[in-house]
């Protein structure tokens, strides 16, 4: 990405752990002028801003959240890359006051790689409650790079960093960094690494010094660049093999945890000069939470009951606020129904104001559902999740963090299957992304909410809640399934990071939030109004019917074989909630009123109703969906295998509720 | 010398040895968690696994790495 680089444009990057407030920072930084996209060729989020400050254009990125700057992981090695090849003016390296020693292994690998640093001293509020005393000036003077303390999360000291960031990027001192001392066997090998880099092209692409030392750490994208460039770099490599069998023989460990150590050394070294602790530390809320919520016990029933809680409270609150749109799209559609000719007006009223109608309908409960799941997941509660469902995981084959891929897929599937990359083991990584569309997302409530109401209506709660449940059971049973017939293997070791509990910030919330319901509703002007359309206009000239009647024997023995319940779901595909509007639109009646003209013209009985729902929930997920498992897993035919499977599976279970259920009732 | 798995909650340890791949042993390490330091037991509620006090930062371990680190007691 190349920037023209004027005196009154600066290009800023935010570097830090994950949940040391990047974000947050983020958003008071830019606020609403935002840009979520990909980093090119890979589907790590990319994230960035602009502001204006002082008559200075400022552009902001925000790099993914990461504890080093190795190669183990994609958001590593994208942020790195960005650093290096895009050359940011000043990288902001957010670090937690709370957290600082560990925080600081992250800042010594930036210093080490001589950008211009500031360091935001975030969560001052934290450090101050538990008398941390934080020496920011001789911080500052050890680091050599400004210190800016500040609470990202209530918007205090972004004025301060913002002009430290811009006073950084517009001095001509020579950024010093940190040359640590790695004792003297590692520095002559580091020096002989350093003679022998400096003749390779290689060199043009960074400091020496830093190319030495990964080279030590072996680093396979550094390594790669040697071995691109033929005969001088593998004498590097040769040199460098060299090197590590010298040093793990004197040191007796591997030259990257060597490394790693002389880093935490300086570091241990540096906090005995700022940082003043009580002597003994109380026990954090955060600790006192954590031995309930992640006790043996209670901690899947209490994640449980949070879970049906959020259903419970997403499901009361819009209810009365989907009544109101609806009658008002009902009005709506009435009031078009009239218009000539008749077929404008059947596409106004059943066509666009049916289907949109009923799909708008269901923005309240796709708000409300992604404020909780956000919520959950800024107060650091996702983590224990994770660690309380890890031994549940392990034993089906899969890794704890694999929950977080699947309870994100109660939102939508999209982000939820990219969440997977979080996931270091591959085999555990593709299960996860196979079975994250068996999560029920927000595209399926409202097929949920429309059935549940008028077939259930005093336990639509419980009904909809039991989806969730069938959703997950089989997400659970189908990842044990394919990790002991398709992957066998060991799965990784669950390590994972537990940030202190914390109140959600409201601004970042709702920001969050925002975009997920714009998302929702710019899909809805595209892709659900066209469908929509389309399926008007099929419906309008008489194509519905013969379509729906040709596929509709196979759902016979689910109990729903009639002819608009499958054109319904073939519609589906392009999006869950298309089911919704297709019905809609083949009854020409809007949200209100469907689901009672479902029961009376269709003639299903609760049973049939329930039996609909777990298909809608667990066919073939929609085209967003197939699509990000295409570039997620780099296959077709694993994307094939996902169309496949789930419809077998909606198919057997459709089946088995129906015809058992059948049994049991008569 | 235990493995971590077997450590009580609110104990001092020192982590003796790590028994893992180069990877995992790196990851632990950029997380803080490196042999020699000494960390505190939070909470060990579920069997085999547990949270340690890393550095200041709480550490979850699974029981399948927990089993494979070494430690001994701090008094």
């Amino acid at each position: 990405m190349p920037f023209i680089k004027t005196k009154n444009s600066i290009t800023l990057a935010l570097a830090g752990n994950p949940n040391a407030g990047k974000t947050s920072l983020f958003n008071n930084l830019t606020g609403s002028k935002q840009h979520v996209g990909n980093w090119p060729g890979v589907t790590v989020e990319k994230k960035e801003g602009s502001l204006k400050h002082k008559g200075i254009d400022i552009k902001v990125f925000d790099l993914p959240g990461v504890y080093s700057l190795t190669a183990y992981s994609m958001d590593e090695i994208i942020a790195r890359d960005f650093i290096i090849s895009s050359k940011p003016d000043v990288v902001i390296n957010i670090v937690d006051a709370s957290n600082l020693e560990r925080n600081l292994y992250l800042t010594m690998q930036l210093l080490e790689m001589k950008v211009k640093v500031v360091v935001a001293l975030n969560m001052m509020d934290i450090a101050r409650s538990r008398d941390y005393h934080i020496d920011v000036d001789e911080l500052s003077r050890l680091l050599g790079v400004p210190v800016v303390p500040l609470v990202a999360a209530h918007n205090q000291g972004t004025e301060d960093i913002l002009n430290a960031a811009i006073a950084a990027a517009r001095s001509d001192i020579k950024v010093e960094g940190i040359d640590l001392n790695y004792g003297q066997e590692a520095e002559e090998e580091i020096t002989k690494l350093e003679k022998a880099i400096v003749t390779t092209p290689v060199s043009h692409l960074f400091i020496s010094r830093w190319l030495a030392l990964k080279l030590l750490e072996d680093d396979e994208r550094i390594i790669k660049q040697f071995i691109k460039i033929g005969i001088a770099g593998e004498e590097v490599l040769r040199i460098k093999d060299k090197s590590l069998a010298h040093l793990s023989r004197v040191h007796g460990k591997e030259a990257g945890i060597f490394i790693t150590d002389a880093r935490y050394g300086f570091i241990g070294g540096l906090m005995k000069d700022i940082l003043e602790k009580p002597p003994t530390e109380k026990k954090t809320l955060s600790d006192r939470i954590d031995d309930v919520v992640l006790n043996n016990w209670l901690g899947i029933p209490i994640f449980a009951a949070i879970l049906f809680g959020l259903f419970q409270l997403t499901f009361s609150l819009s209810s009365p606020i989907i009544d109101w749109i609806n009658s008002g799209f009902s009005r709506l559609s009435q009031s078009t129904a009239d218009i000539s000719p008749e077929w404008l007006g059947s596409l106004l009223s059943d066509g666009i104001i049916g289907g949109l109608g009923t799909v708008v309908a269901f923005v309240p409960v796709i708000f409300l559902l992604y404020l909780c799941l956000s919520i959950l997941e800024y107060s650091g509660y996702f983590s224990r999740a994770a660690f309380v469902m890890d031994r549940l995981m392990h034993r089906i084959g899969l890794h704890g963090r694999s929950f977080v891929p699947l309870v994100l897929g109660f939102g939508c599937s999209v982000p939820a299957i990219m969440a997977a990359r979080t996931i270091d083991n591959p085999r555990d990584r593709l299960v996860t992304i196979l079975v994250t569309p068996l999560m029920s997302c927000g595209a399926r409530m409202p097929v949920y909410i429309l059935l549940a109401g008028a077939f259930f209506s005093a336990y639509q709660g419980l009904v909809i809640f039991s989806m969730y449940v069938l959703g997950i059971t089989l997400a659970i049973l189908l990842a044990w399934f394919f990790r002991k017939v398709i992957f066998k293997g060991e799965s990784s070791h669950f390590v994972m990071e537990l940030p202190p509990y914390r109140l959600p910030p409201v601004a970042g919330i709702f920001t969050y939030t925002w975009q997920q319901v714009r998302a929702f509703l710019s899909r809805a002007g595209t892709i659900i109004f066209l469908a929509v359309v389309a399926f008007w206009f099929l419906n309008y000239i008489g194509a519905i019917e013969p379509i729906g009647r040709f596929i509709s024997p196979i759902f016979a023995p689910a109990g729903f074989g009639q002819w608009q319940a499958s054109s319904a779901l073939v519609f589906g595909i392009l999006g869950k909630e298309i089911v919704v509007g297709a019905f809609g639109t083949m009854f020409g009646v809007s949200e209100g009123t469907l689901g009672a003209t479902i029961a009376a013209q269709l003639g299903w009985t609760p049973l049939v109703a329930f039996a609909f729902m777990a298909m809608s929930l667990i066919y073939t997920p929609c085209v967003a969906t197939l699509a990000t498992v295409k570039r997620e897993t780099g296959s077709l035919k694993w994307t094939g295998f996902v169309i496949f499977y789930t419809f077998a599976l909606a198919w057997i279970t459709a089946v088995a509720i129906y015809q058992i259920g059948s049994l049991l009732i008569s | 010398m235990i493995p971590l798995s077997n450590a009580k909650a609110g104990k001092q340890v020192k982590i003796l040895s790590i028994d893992a791949g180069s990877g995992l042993q790196r990851r632990l390490a950029d997380m803080g968690l490196t042999t020699g330091l000494n960390v505190k037991v939070v909470g060990s509620q579920r069997p085999g696994s547990v949270v340690l006090d890393v550095r200041g930062s709480r550490l979850a371990l699974g029981r399948g790495i927990s089993n494979k680190i070494l430690v001994e007691p701090v008094s």
